[in-house]
């Protein structure tokens, strides 16, 4: 009889982890249980995103709106466009109102994706990356993730910083993005200078989206 | 001998051609940039320049040049480059880099009929670029103000030195007869350009400011290439400056 209560019992319990376990998971994603090392999460993210692109030929041949897709289902929640726009855009950043600073991350958003999607279009099918071992401990709040894209006849360097953010589900968050040695956002600082000293927040912003909708006539 | 004499003196008439136009500073907004006047006016002559010229040339040689030519030309003049490249992976102490390098010559120049074939990439040898302005910089020379060379395009002071010595050297500026020297280099550069052909438009397309762009890529690139100490211990080219970034967002 006590064999038979405790069995009960304990099956009962384990039931009862499993769907709070699979409630959690697909409710919260679970963000404690399912963080990743960054290195691990980079490796994961970026060979995912070689295959998806190496499968569909119209993501390989830089077709703008599938790749906007791509990028909205499957990278926005790891990147940090917010930080990104305001550290292009500099202490000027601190001046501007919510809802400029609002359009300067919309705009630069598309602006970023641009870029992206040119490099997506030169993606051959014996590409891989190989994401090099740490060199700060993954316990840091914010890590250097160095990689290699090989395939080529040289190899590419891309790195990328990442911040802990334990509200996503891999614990990690993309703030900057390096190209053989060219930090992206640190490129974009002068020109945004440029654009808010001679014309102001307002003038930066309109030089971008003037620039998102010509390269939309394309 | 004569042949290198004419090349040494065309890159200094066009390093004196542009820099020597700014000699004085021009009163420009960015003290990083004090050639930039000067600098723009000759961005400007080499985009006319590649507009009208080097990529209706490249386009032509795209359309009309069999791939496995143009794989051919590539190939050719990336193995004679490897040469030099070797040489200054040797000079910036790096071993590993010196060593796939330098087997990939060694394969290319036997097995790949004189580096037609790249056998090296498919045996996993990959090429480390590297030339003499990186090993200048290597050594603790200062890369300078920015510069706009005519042709060559971005620069800086210490990296027209660098391509002065890195034209001395390759092997293709000692090839007799001289028109086979000028065709062969003509053909180097337009297959250079025609590799580029996707990507020249997207320049455009992601700059405000191509030249500014432009510039502070290539900045920021001299500068990894030959940063020093932890970083270059498995390559010479990642950002290897993991200092916190001043945030605004906060």
């Amino acid at each position: 009889m006590r064999t038979i209560s405790t069995t009960v019992l304990f099956s009962f319990q384990q039931l009862l982890s499993v769907i709070c376990g699979l409630g959690l998971a697909w409710a919260l994603q679970s963000p404690a249980l399912a963080q990743e090392a960054p290195d691990v999460f980079m490796q994961r993210l970026s060979t995912d995103m070689l295959d998806t692109v190496r499968k569909d030929p119209a993501l390989k041949a830089g077709d703008l709106q599938k790749i906007a897709t791509l990028v909205d289902t499957r990278l926005v929640e790891h990147i940090n466009f917010r930080r990104m726009t305001a550290s292009a855009v500099g202490p000027a950043w601190r001046q501007a109102t919510p809802d400029q600073q609002k359009r300067l991350v919309e705009e630069f958003k598309v602006l970023l994706m641009r870029s992206y999607s040119g490099a997506l279009s030169q993606v051959k099918d014996n590409y891989t990356i190989v994401v090099k071992p740490l060199r700060t401990p993954a316990t840091e709040a914010e890590v250097v993730i160095r990689s290699e894209l090989r395939g080529g006849n040289e190899p590419v360097a891309i790195d990328y910083r990442l911040e802990k953010t334990p509200d996503t589900a891999s614990g990690w968050r993309i703030y900057n993005f390096n190209l053989l040695g060219v930090w992206l956002v640190d490129n974009y600082r002068t020109q945004f200078s440029q654009e808010i000293n001679a014309k102001g927040i307002d003038g930066l912003i309109a030089t971008l989206a003037e620039r998102n909708k010509a390269n939309n006539r394309k | 001998m004569n042949g290198r004499l004419i090349h040494g003196m065309v890159l200094a008439s066009l390093s004196v051609f542009s820099v020597g136009c700014a000699s004085l500073p021009d009163q420009g907004l960015n003290p990083q940039d004090p050639f930039e006047t000067t600098n723009r006016r000759v961005s400007d002559f080499n985009d006319s320049l590649d507009r009208s010229l080097l990529r209706p040339v490249a386009v032509q040689y795209q359309q009309v040049a069999p791939e496995l030519l143009r794989e051919g030309v590539g190939n050719f003049f990336g193995n004679l480059a490897d040469i030099w490249s070797t040489a200054n992976n040797a000079l910036q102490l790096k071993p590993m880099e010196t060593a796939e390098t330098g087997l990939r010559v060694a394969v290319n120049s036997v097995f790949g009929v004189y580096g037609l074939f790249d056998w090296g990439t498919r045996l996993g040898l990959q090429r480390h670029n590297a030339d003499f302005g990186q090993t200048l910089g290597y050594w603790g020379v200062p890369a300078g103000p920015y510069v706009v060379l005519p042709i060559f395009g971005p620069s800086n002071v210490r990296d027209t030195v660098g391509l002065a010595v890195d034209m001395e050297q390759n092997l293709w500026t000692s090839v007799d007869p001289t028109a086979t020297r000028y065709t062969g280099t003509a053909l180097r550069l337009i297959d250079r350009r025609a590799g580029f052909l996707g990507m020249d438009r997207q320049l455009d397309q992601v700059a405000l400011d191509k030249y500014a762009f432009v510039r502070d890529a290539f900045m920021q690139r001299r500068k990894a290439q030959t940063r020093r100490g932890a970083a270059d211990k498995d390559d010479g080219n990642g950002a290897a400056d993991s200092g916190k970034e001043e945030r605004y967002d906060q």
